[in-house]
């Protein structure tokens, strides 16, 4: 529907199957919050779980009983300053705690403890690659700025029963610690804000600080998009929520883009406000109760004293680890990113540098593919194949991640081995395949044998259906002998056939030429 | 005591005054103990400690004497049952040998804005009548775990906004002197056309209702709270010792906050001792309160000064503020002279940006004030308006139900003061003020200067149909004159009972020490307390109230 130049300035819009030159900048920037995986809350000790009943998860201070003092969960800080390392961020040293007030059911004090004047880290960036086409062979590496990460509470669940005209508060979620972490508008288009939000999602699964699963609410996009002409102020931005997963957030920031220009362009403005993405029907639509300008009335947090953070430099001598936050400690420790990850694969196992990508955005795929490298003697660019043809296109096609695939590691690895040994033929490799999709507990082995599958290895039994063929065809054996050496594909077509694919090619291409000289 | 002209006189040293309980007579009596032989602090564990007296006997006697001064209005709430199933468990402990220290079987009373498990919070406001809280403020955790016996939560003003303990949903609280025989010695006759009571004066506040329990010997000892002066100003009207700890010594967690950068919870107790011993049990990191020092807290006795010259005594000469009157400026340069005489060193300072201090606070405050009260929305806890339009209108109708008119002003300043286009303007320029106030005190203590001296209230109480004439805003800006700078920059201050007034109300001064300097304020605090000999009040009124069934225990220990 929409896609981007690499100049990103341009944009080349195939709208209602006609591609216009738009004279239109796209400008998409993105405020992501991620919910960081702990045990507890950010400022209390309840526990952190999802789809606990409503409610079973409240302390006094979730529930902002008066009187009741925030102390800040060490977990949630590290999980932070680990983030801003793998975004290239600076984390400051000291940075403090604000209240944002609003009144709102699911929001117990009257105001969320954010931090807004000095947040944990800042001035950092995030490079992600996206293909240009859709065959997955051109490739290009973008880089967003990353303005900061900050700490912050979760709200709670408010469920609007309007037939009774009730609403529900759940407050499980009150207090969760969260990571807002804000991109510069250095996106274009909802492909470029996909692929970002994709690669941070990576990171931050690797870094394990969030489960970041948007299906869970783990991680939540708001995107605010404006478009602009080339050389003239950013235009008017809307903020676009309720995206719930990155399809729907390509789709969201398209639709936005087309709308705004479409807006423009007759003669209309674009008016700031926040919009809702609704998945159902494709499309944004004002928020009936984010209208009218809030003011928060930020203050500073006054029960929660700044948030030191130290270095090796700057530890002070005596001092309790676990009283402290030690940055360079936690960098040192810091797992292999996403883009590490990629290269190591193409270096270890000689596969594209595209393989290595889909190896790593696919949940668990680089695992699985490692897993059977390990338990097979075929040559990791040959299983690289089978992964990404065979076994993701059957992924895809049921909805499934590599971990929850029917053929696991040791089965698929079995399989080409046999393939491998010569056992099998590649047909016949995929006929077991096939059979093991199916997810009945065999092995394949017991298939190839229930199925004769395996390669006739008796060489005279080979030689006397070959002879068979010759016998039968007489025509193909007169081209073949005055030089027509092509026609020899066919016999070993007809040798294949009444074999069922039992007969190894080369095989029977020697035999075949062999009789066929005599 | 006779009248002696404009200045009040200190009684001659040697005189008994003070209270406590002791045996008297084998039997159940308690009599009066002179500060002097208050040495060993608590008098009454001595006599827990001896059995002369059992825990039990004390409660009864306190419940006893918190119900003949019922009309002071000084408690919320009286817990008599857990109070005495509490004395009980201490008794026990005691018939074991085994008190788990100086307050074990101590009955004592706590300001109504800090949580107490099962029994009610209200802060005087609708907003939480009939709260009752699942947990205990860390302060009242500590003086229960070390057998303390809670008698019940006192009067204050509503989410102690106030300065004289008049402004709370269940009425003013009167000053205990308003019935002592000092006062109505004093007191001009009025005419016969106006009601005999009518010339009460107030208790001050915000901790109105723990100074006059503590003052008419209710209990020993009570939590009061302390964010401009709300536990010194009614300790100095009331005649009694009011500690205001250093911001950060004791746990805030469980009192109901009015400013969380100022409030510490504040310690009202009949002698410094007293006050020394209730600090110890409470002070020390709180995990619950994350601005707490890290700090180990070492509890202490207080040594017995006997020399001061090596003491250098600031007085700073913007305490000498309009309006002070001739009375407290005389009892304060008496004071200073004492100190002069006794070989201190006293010294003329300066705190330039004091008198900002009101104006800062003023945005300071109530741009908390704002902040905190945005909770009470009637969803969680509290206070529900019937009104269910919408949520938005149940929020409106619930706050103006629940609040009084002086909370909702201080939030409508406090939100405008944190609008975007003001924050700058107010919010920040204060902060910026607040720490100009702060290094004044740095610098004057810096100079060498250890302990400051400045009056503590304008003037003696004034009669409640008086201090309502002017409105809340009012009373606070000119009550919190002198304590509040000590809030601003987080010094530790005590108001010692000092002399009465001409009227025969108890005045007070402030000692003002340097941060966690505690021992060393209270010890100075306490040579100064015996050279005064405050007088004890002469409570005539508790044995009319009393309805002669508990006129035994009232003439032994009133006599």
């Amino acid at each position: 529907m929409f896609s981007c130049q690499h100049s990103g300035f341009l944009c080349t819009t195939d709208h209602l199957n006609k591609v216009i030159l738009a004279p239109w900048v796209p400008v998409v920037g993105l405020e992501i919050h991620a919910q960081i995986t702990s045990n507890s809350k950010l400022f209390s000790g309840s526990q952190v779980q999802f789809a606990a009943p409503p409610n079973s998860l409240v302390s006094f201070f979730d529930a902002s009983l008066p009187g009741t003092l925030p102390v800040l969960n060490r977990r949630c800080v590290e999980a932070a300053v680990m983030t801003g390392l793998a975004l290239n961020c600076t984390i400051n040293k000291k940075s403090l705690f604000d209240r944002k007030h609003y009144f709102y059911a699911d929001l117990p004090a009257g105001y969320q403890i954010t931090q807004q004047r000095v947040p944990i880290a800042v001035n950092g960036s995030l490079s992600y690659s996206l293909c240009i086409d859709n065959k997955m062979s051109q490739m290009v590496t973008k880089t967003v700025r990353i303005k900061q990460i900050q700490l912050e509470q979760d709200s709670g669940k408010s469920l609007h029963d309007d037939a009774r005209s009730q609403t529900l508060v759940d407050l499980n979620r009150a207090g969760v610690g969260l990571m807002e972490v804000v991109m510069e508008p250095d996106m274009c288009c909802g492909e470029e804000a996909a692929a970002a939000v994709r690669e941070l999602q990576l990171i931050l699964q690797t870094l394990g600080s969030s489960q970041a699963i948007m299906a869970e609410g783990q991680l939540r996009v708001d995107a605010n998009v404006s478009v602009h002409h080339p050389g003239e102020p950013y235009g008017v931005r809307t903020e676009v929520k309720n995206i719930n997963s990155i399809r729907f957030l390509t789709k969201a920031v398209d639709y936005e883009i087309q709308r705004q220009i479409k807006e423009l362009e007759n003669g209309g403005t674009v008016v700031n406000e926040t919009r809702a993405f609704d998945s159902k029907l494709g499309c944004t639509v004002p928020m009936r109760d984010k209208e009218g300008k809030q003011d928060y009335r930020f203050m500073p947090e006054p029960n929660l004293p700044p948030l030191i953070l130290y270095d090796a430099k700057s530890l002070p001598a005596n001092v309790n680890h676990q009283q402290v936050v030690n940055i360079d400690w936690i960098h040192e420790r810091l797992p292999d990113l996403p883009s590490v990850k990629r290269a190591k694969l193409v270096e270890l196992y000689g596969i594209l540098p595209e393989h290595s990508f889909t190896l790593v955005n696919e949940d668990g795929l680089m695992e699985f593919f490692e897993d059977v490298v390990k338990r097979t003697q075929m040559k990791p660019k040959k299983v690289i194949g089978w992964i990404l043809s065979d076994l993701l296109s059957h992924l895809k096609q049921h909805s499934l991640t590599a971990n929850e695939s029917p053929i696991s590691s040791f089965l698929l690895a079995d399989l080409l081995n046999l393939l491998e040994n010569g056992d099998i033929s590649s047909s016949a490799a995929k006929q077991v395949f096939e059979e093991l999709w199916k997810g009945e507990g065999k092995t394949p082995l017991e298939i190839v044998k229930e199925k004769q599958l395996e390669l006739i290895q008796d060489q005279e039994e080979l030689e006397q259906i070959c002879q068979a063929v010759i016998d039968e065809r007489e025509k193909e054996v007169m081209a073949i002998k005055e030089g027509n050496k092509k026609v020899i594909n066919k016999l070993i077509g007809l040798v294949r056939k009444a074999t069922r694919g039992r007969a190894n090619p080369l095989l029977v291409k020697q035999i075949l030429e062999k009789k066929l000289s005599e | 005591m006779e009248s002696l002209g404009v200045a009040a006189k200190w009684r001659r040293p040697g005189v008994r005054c003070g209270a406590g309980t002791g045996r008297e007579d084998g039997r159940s009596g308690v009599r009066r103990r002179g500060v002097g032989r208050h040495a060993a602090r608590f008098s009454a564990p001595a006599a827990l400690k001896e059995g002369q007296i059992t825990p039990t006997e004390l409660c009864q006697r306190c419940l006893a004497l918190v119900r003949s001064t019922q009309f002071l209005n000084a408690y919320i709430t009286v817990a008599e049952e857990t109070a005495l199933k509490q004395a009980e468990e201490s008794e026990k402990r005691y018939q074991r040998g085994q008190p788990l220290g100086e307050l074990d079987g101590i009955p004592i009373a706590v300001k109504d804005n800090f949580n107490t498990a099962g029994i009610e919070t209200t802060c005087a406001s609708n907003m939480l009548k009939g709260y009752i809280s699942p947990y205990n403020a860390t302060v009242v955790q500590k003086l229960l775990d070390q057998g303390a016996v809670l008698l019940g939560k006192t009067n204050l003003d509503e989410f102690a906004m106030g300065s004289g303990s008049t402004d709370g949903v269940f009425g003013p609280v009167r000053n205990p002197w308003s019935y002592s025989r000092q006062y109505k010695e004093k007191s001009i006759p009025r005419s016969d056309s106006e009601p005999e009571n009518s010339n009460w004066v107030i208790a001050g506040g915000s901790s109105g209702g723990s100074a006059a329990a503590v003052s008419a010997f209710t209990c020993f000892a009570a939590l009061g709270s302390d964010t401009g002066g709300s536990t010194r100003n009614p300790a100095a009207h009331c005649g009694v010792v009011g500690l205001k700890p250093t911001y950060g010594l004791i746990s805030r967690h469980g009192l109901i906050p009015l400013v969380n950068s100022m409030d510490v919870p504040g310690i009202l107790t009949r002698c410094v001792d007293d006050a020394a011993v209730v600090l110890g049990s409470l002070a020390g990191h709180d995990p619950k309160d994350s601005t707490t020092v890290q700090d180990i807290f070492q509890p202490f006795a207080l040594p017995t000064l006997t020399d001061v010259s090596k003491l250098s005594i600031g007085i700073p000469k913007e305490y000498h503020v309009p309006g002070l009157s001739s009375e407290i400026l005389a009892v304060w340069s008496k004071a200073a002279d004492l100190f002069k005489n006794a070989g201190a060193k006293v010294v003329e300072v300066s705190l330039p940006h004091t008198h900002y201090s009101i104006v800062c606070y003023h945005v300071l405050c109530t741009a908390e004030v704002a902040s905190n009260m945005a909770r009470f929305d009637g969803l969680e806890y509290g206070h529900r308006s019937d009104m269910s339009k919408s949520t938005e209108s149940m929020y409106a109708a619930t706050r103006r139900e629940g609040f009084s008119d002086v909370v909702r002003g201080r939030i409508l300043s406090g939100n405008y003061f944190l609008l975007k286009q003001n924050y700058e303007d107010y919010f920040v320029k204060a902060q910026k003020v607040r720490r100009l106030i702060a290094n004044d005190f740095v610098k004057v203590f810096g100079s060498g200067i250890d302990i400051l001296l400045t009056p503590i209230t304008l003037s003696d109480a004034i009669p409640y149909v008086e201090f309502i004439k002017e409105d809340n805003r009012t009373r606070s800006t000119q009550d919190d004159i002198l304590t509040q700078a000590a809030n601003m920059a987080g010094l530790p201050a005590v108001n010692v009972p000092t002399a009465l007034s001409e009227r025969g109300l108890p005045i007070g001064l402030q000692f003002i020490g340097r941060s966690f300097q505690e021992k060393q304020l209270l010890t100075v605090a306490k040579w100064f307390e015996k050279q005064v000999q405050f007088p004890m009040i002469q409570l005539e009124e508790v044995k009319k109230h009393d309805d002669g069934v508990l006129q035994h225990q009232k003439s032994a220990s009133f006599s």
